[in-house]
């Protein structure tokens, strides 16, 4: 028998006032493993995150759908439970180092008033602690930076001040929201590098969201693909890059310069994937149907749901690709 | 990477601004010496009515139709304005900074009921809710400090809540939201210390104007009756204008000058602590 989940999304459905962002998504986490979310921008991985936390902006709702972690339904928590939770069990690392430090405040209150807001502590021992958590992510002479603005930082450090300060009270759940995407390459590395440390450090689990497959293949245990708001494919991470089953996987790996190593000297053009996410809002069947070189009549009507096609850990939403035995159980 | 001055060092190299803070800084010395510089009571009569100035070196600003120190009641005025004016101010600034806070960052309803309220205040003409909520109490420093505090607010309480609302929507809120802050925590501070630099512009003014409130109130001789005040020694000059017009004009150059070293004052932080403002 599988452990139980730390987190378990079933049926995960938000809408932003009539568009539905995301339709029906379910994923686990379990303790101390990174699960990868990947889909282009729109595709409502960001909704995904911010459902997590209760943090959607008014306009975005839960429809339906429940977030168990460690089995309590996240939504159905009073707010003053939430606000425990967050910054506390369950955290999250944000996308614009840049702007999600308060300009205006050192870096050094920002990181004890995260911890002081969770633990019962002196602001002495507070800022000891602080000192410990720069150094913890890497961050050279750390009681020198403690009392700098975060106008004097780099972007990796900043993005490391964050990571700070979301590890502060040790929570069991990282939530990372393309937390490289404003870096520099060389950086991306370094910060990931550093959440993987802190993953195995403090056996938390990682949920990355991101938009880059290279990051996933070195960095991820599982990944989901996402499009249109739906779960297209999950696998282990080995399996998915072996065997990319679905179409939309296959094209987003063939897009990849790193992957798709013949083109890396050439000057061919990288294949895309033709057409925009904006044809998945209103497809009653498979949301990427529009954009599928091989997509059946059916599957513009026929919503397909996520089914184990060959290994067990492998879920794929797509009749048509699915491995032979597998296709005729869809009938 | 380009050095950067702090507000104050830019403040200080802005000629208009470093000259209303001296008039400023004069204005509220008279204001703290007043019992040191002329401790008997400015409202006693201490020599013959109607010396000019400049004639008597012992009243070097003349004496009025009772015979009482000009000199004595401007420095004694500048006491009541600047308690007044700063006093009220807080008030303002306090209600002001509460209600549009909580407008701004809550939005929804609570918005809705707070911009309201500040509508009904705003559709009163200030100067006449100041008359009435004096007149229904017992004139004193006190409740004329509060009065035009009541009146003053809701500028304030606009601008903070136009602030929160944009600042609410910045990552850090977000950021801070996610780290499992308080909403008490975010908007004090985490919002507030990036609002205060139009709050601190806008104070200056709101001073200036308390000031001038509080001139108005007792020009018609509804300020407190124990005190004397620029305002009530214009009021009392008016009769003599033709004959001695020193008597109003001595005091209304000091109302001036302190009104117009607050607003030099303002456009100076204005000038430092706006960006958008910088090198010009």
């Amino acid at each position: 028998m599988m452990p139980q989940p730390l987190l378990d999304v079933r049926d995960l459905f938000i809408s932003f006032g009539d568009t539905a962002a995301v339709r029906g998504l379910d994923f686990t986490i379990r303790r101390g493993e990174t699960l990868a979310l990947v889909g282009e921008s729109g595709c409502g991985k960001s909704a995904t995150a911010l459902s997590l936390l209760r943090l959607l902006p008014p306009a975005g709702r839960v429809v339906r759908g429940s977030i168990l972690f460690e089995d309590r339904d996240i939504l159905r928590l009073r707010e003053k439970e939430m606000r425990r939770l967050r910054g506390g069990a369950i955290s999250m690392v944000f996308q614009e180092p840049m702007t999600s430090l308060n300009s205006v405040l050192t870096i050094g209150p920002q990181i004890t008033e995260a911890i002081r807001s969770h633990d019962r502590i002196s602001a002495r021992v507070a800022r000891a602690r602080a000192i410990e958590l720069l150094d913890l992510v890497r961050i050279p002479e750390a009681h020198r930076r403690i009392d700098e603005y975060p106008h004097s930082l780099s972007g990796g450090m900043r993005q490391r001040v964050m990571i700070a300060m979301a590890v502060a009270c040790r929570p069991r759940l990282l939530i990372a929201d393309e937390p490289t995407t404003a870096l520099d390459v060389t950086i991306q590395a370094q910060v990931l590098e550093l959440l993987d440390h802190l993953r195995r450090d403090l056996s938390m689990g990682l949920l990355l969201i991101t938009h880059d497959l290279g990051l996933v293949s070195d960095w991820a245990d599982r990944v989901v693909v996402m499009y249109g708001g739906r779960k297209c494919e999950e696998a282990p991470v080995e399996t998915l890059f072996r065997s990319p089953l679905h179409p939309y996987t296959r094209g987003l790996m063939a897009c990849s310069p790193k992957l798709a190593s013949d083109l890396f000297f050439r000057n061919g053009r990288l294949p895309e994937v033709s057409g925009s996410v904006a044809s998945a809002a209103d497809v009653a069947g498979c949301p990427f149907a529009p954009r599928c070189a091989s997509a059946l009549d059916s599957c513009r009507n026929v919503r397909p749901d996520a089914k184990p096609a060959g290994h067990r850990d492998h879920l794929l939403a797509c009749p048509v690709h699915a491995p032979a035995e597998h296709a005729l159980a869809f009938g | 990477m380009i050095p950067r001055r702090t507000p104050l060092a830019l403040f200080l190299r802005n000629p208009t601004g470093v000259a209303g803070l001296s008039i400023l800084l004069l204005v509220i010395a008279g204001a703290l010496l007043a019992p040191v510089l002329f401790p008997d009571d400015p409202l006693d009569m201490v020599t013959r009515p109607f010396v000019w100035p400049l004639q008597d070196a012992a009243y070097p600003l003349g004496s009025d139709s009772l015979g009482r120190d000009v000199l004595a009641g401007i420095v004694h005025g500048a006491r009541v304005s600047v308690l007044i004016g700063f006093a009220s101010t807080v008030v303002g600034v306090v209600i002001g900074t509460l209600v549009g806070a909580t407008a701004g960052y809550f939005g929804g309803r609570t918005d809705d009921a707070l911009v309201r309220l500040m509508e009904v205040f705003q559709t009163f003409p200030p100067f006449l809710l100041i008359i009435v909520l004096v007149s229904i109490t017992e004139p004193s420093v006190a409740t004329i400090t509060l009065s035009i505090g009541i009146v003053s607010w809701p500028t304030i309480g606009r601008l903070v809540r136009a602030e929160f609302r944009s600042l609410r929507e910045r990552d850090f809120v977000l950021a801070a939201r996610g780290l499992g802050y308080s909403a008490a925590r975010i908007v004090f501070l985490e919002i507030l210390p990036n609002a205060t630099a139009p709050i601190v512009v806008t104070t200056s003014v709101t001073v200036a104007t308390a000031i001038l409130n509080e001139s108005a109130l007792s020009f018609l001789g509804l300020g407190d009756p124990n005190l004397v005040s620029w305002g009530s020694m214009i009021g009392a000059g008016r009769d003599q204008l033709r004959t001695a017009w020193y008597l109003a004009a001595l005091p209304g150059a000091a109302l001036v000058l302190s009104v117009l070293s607050l607003n030099l004052v303002g456009d100076g932080l204005n000038d430092a602590l706006n960006p958008r403002a910088r090198g010009r």
